[in-house]
């Protein structure tokens, strides 16, 4: 308990104290600066900006991640014989340490990288971009290349709560004539909610706090496209020295966090209950 | 509703395209880490003279051997600081009944909220006038600090669904509590301790952003701080890079595969908390 004070609890409230300094992370005198750095903030755009992709980031892996996992889940929880090896394989991504998935990513959706040459092999060239040269792009390739990773873990988290329905409640629903839509709507669904509430917590969390695969995919750019909040507090505390605003922005993070992680939480734990 | 069916054929072809939608990328590293650099067709085409050329160079260019050793330590080390701190915190906040087994509990919950970032700024000031800067040790006790509360959340809700009958004979019998966890309550943690390890092995193998701080500017490397350098310094040379890819890909989907059956499992089972 002691190191876990010493590593999160102390710095972080010394955190909370540098947020309302100029420090600059070397010199040990520094100023108090009250709500300066938050009132620089709200005057940065790039800062404004940064918040807004780490929210639009956040939201977009939680919905599309999600969906994807649990279609996937879906899919091989049902009978075909590929499926012990397609749970093996799509989840193999996500134990592949990001900023190399991201390195790789960052090749194949280049101009000339695969992503292309492939539209261009089945004669869609009309679907070949700069991936991540072009700013209104850029955004929604880190998206993808997120939920490329991603997807098998969520899969595999659904698929553990589609494996704790019992068998008996289908076969009872398939003798009364639901169709699969309604099965899933009316079966399925309600019992899957604690794997919901573990999927899109950790989704949510992780799109907020994002920071390897947007690092190695576009450095923030173009220009600042794609910076999240924690690139910019990267970028900020250790090519700019402003530790004092980078701390700031940290605690924007913080408080993004736990507003988004607590009323998720509420929101989810209500519906578990109204399923059960 | 078992039968194998036309609409279960079908099911299964989209599943396999799916899959095969996946796996292409990892088609494409390869195809390019073994191809010369002189070999400027499309990356999609297969290769026609392949070489392992890549591989020795982005082996003796790269550090890689260093920062899997610095890797492994940091892995192993870490993990078996949390685990052992953690089931330990978790047993007596899951039995206790006390007013500070709740207020311990919270202080953990809020453990997993902060964002590291907040903490990894100050924490760098420490680290540095601790002269830990550039050592593995800095990281060590950096994630066994930030592992410790989920860990430690996963282990409480573990011990809390078991009986406590084997203790209690334990401790009638004269065990000393502290014997009685080691001896009866561990071996019963077994099944969430496998969880905890590989996802604990996999946060710390897989971070970039604190080496990338707390390593910055020493010859100490971890894995990921090694490529990224590697990419920096060889830019526009991608074959070498996904050599370099490669060679650091390999032990992880090595491990992956052979336990793959119970990290699955595990991954679910222990987020089923």
């Amino acid at each position: 308990m002691l190191l876990f004070a010493f590593v999160v609890l102390v710095p972080s409230a010394r955190g909370v104290y540098y947020a309302f300094t100029d420090w600059d992370g070397l010199s040990p005198d520094f100023s108090f600066v009250g709500l300066g750095n938050f009132a620089d903030m709200a005057r940065d755009p790039d800062a404004r900006q940064a918040v807004w992709h780490t929210l639009v980031i956040a939201v977009a892996i939680t919905v599309i991640q999600n969906g994807f996992g649990l279609l996937l889940a879906l899919g091989v929880n049902s009978m075909i014989k590929s499926r012990n090896l397609l749970r093996v394989l799509l989840f193999a991504p996500a134990v592949v340490t990001p900023i190399v998935t991201a390195y790789l990513w960052r090749n194949l959706l280049g101009p000339d990288g695969a992503v292309n040459s492939l539209f261009g092999a089945v004669g869609l060239d009309s679907w070949q971009q700069d991936w991540l040269g072009d700013p209104q792009l850029a955004l929604w390739s880190i998206v993808g290349v997120i939920v490329w990773q991603f997807g098998g873990y969520s899969m595999v988290i659904f698929l553990a709560g589609l494996q704790s329905v019992p068998k008996e409640i289908y076969e009872a629903a398939a003798i009364d004539g639901t169709g699969p839509v309604r099965r899933f709507w009316s079966v399925t669904r309600p019992l899957l909610a604690p794997a919901f509430t573990i999927n899109l917590m950790l989704s949510i969390i992780g799109g907020i706090k994002l920071f390897d695969q947007v690092y190695a995919l576009t450095g923030g750019g173009p220009g600042h496209a794609t910076d999240t909040i924690s690139t910019l507090i990267y970028k900020d505390a250790f090519t700019l020295g402003e530790f004092g605003y980078s701390i700031a922005l940290a605690v924007v993070l913080t408080i993004i966090v736990a507003v988004a992680s607590t009323s998720q939480y509420f929101v989810l734990a209500r519906n578990e209950r109204a399923a059960s | 509703m078992n039968r194998y069916r036309w609409r279960t054929f079908a099911l299964e072809m989209v599943m396999i395209a799916a899959a095969v939608v996946v796996a292409f990328p990892v088609y494409v590293l390869v195809n390019l880490a073994i191809r010369p650099p002189s070999d400027n067709s499309s990356p999609i085409r297969p290769t026609v003279r392949p070489t392992l050329d890549n591989f020795t160079q982005a082996w003796q260019e790269g550090g890689l051997g260093g920062a899997l050793v610095n890797s492994v330590l940091v892995t192993a080390g870490s993990v078996l600081i949390v685990l052992a701190v953690s089931s330990l915190a978790a047993y007596p906040i899951a039995r206790a009944t006390a007013r500070w087994s709740r207020g311990m509990f919270l202080l953990i919950m809020l453990g997993l909220i902060l964002p590291f970032q907040l903490a990894a700024l100050p924490l760098y000031q420490t680290m540095r006038d601790l002269g830990l800067l550039g050592t593995v040790w800095a990281l060590i006790l950096f994630y066994s600090g930030l592992q410790v509360p989920f860990t430690t959340f996963l282990y409480i809700g573990f011990i809390r669904a078991l009986p406590r009958d084997f203790e209690d004979a334990a401790l009638i019998d004269g065990c000393r509590p502290l014997e009685a966890f080691r001896y009866i309550v561990f071996p019963m943690l077994k099944p969430i301790t496998v969880t905890a390890l590989v996802l604990n092995a996999i946060a710390v193998w897989n971070d970039f952003f604190t080496p990338l701080l707390y390593l910055s500017g020493s010859d100490q490397q971890t894995v990921p701080v090694a490529l990224a350098g590697f990419v920096g310094q060889f830019v526009s040379d991608w074959n070498l890079i996904f050599a370099a890819l490669v060679i650091s890909i390999v032990p992880i989907l090595a491990v992956y595969f052979a336990l793959q059956r119970s990290i699955i499992n595990g991954f679910a089972g222990g987020l089923k908390g």
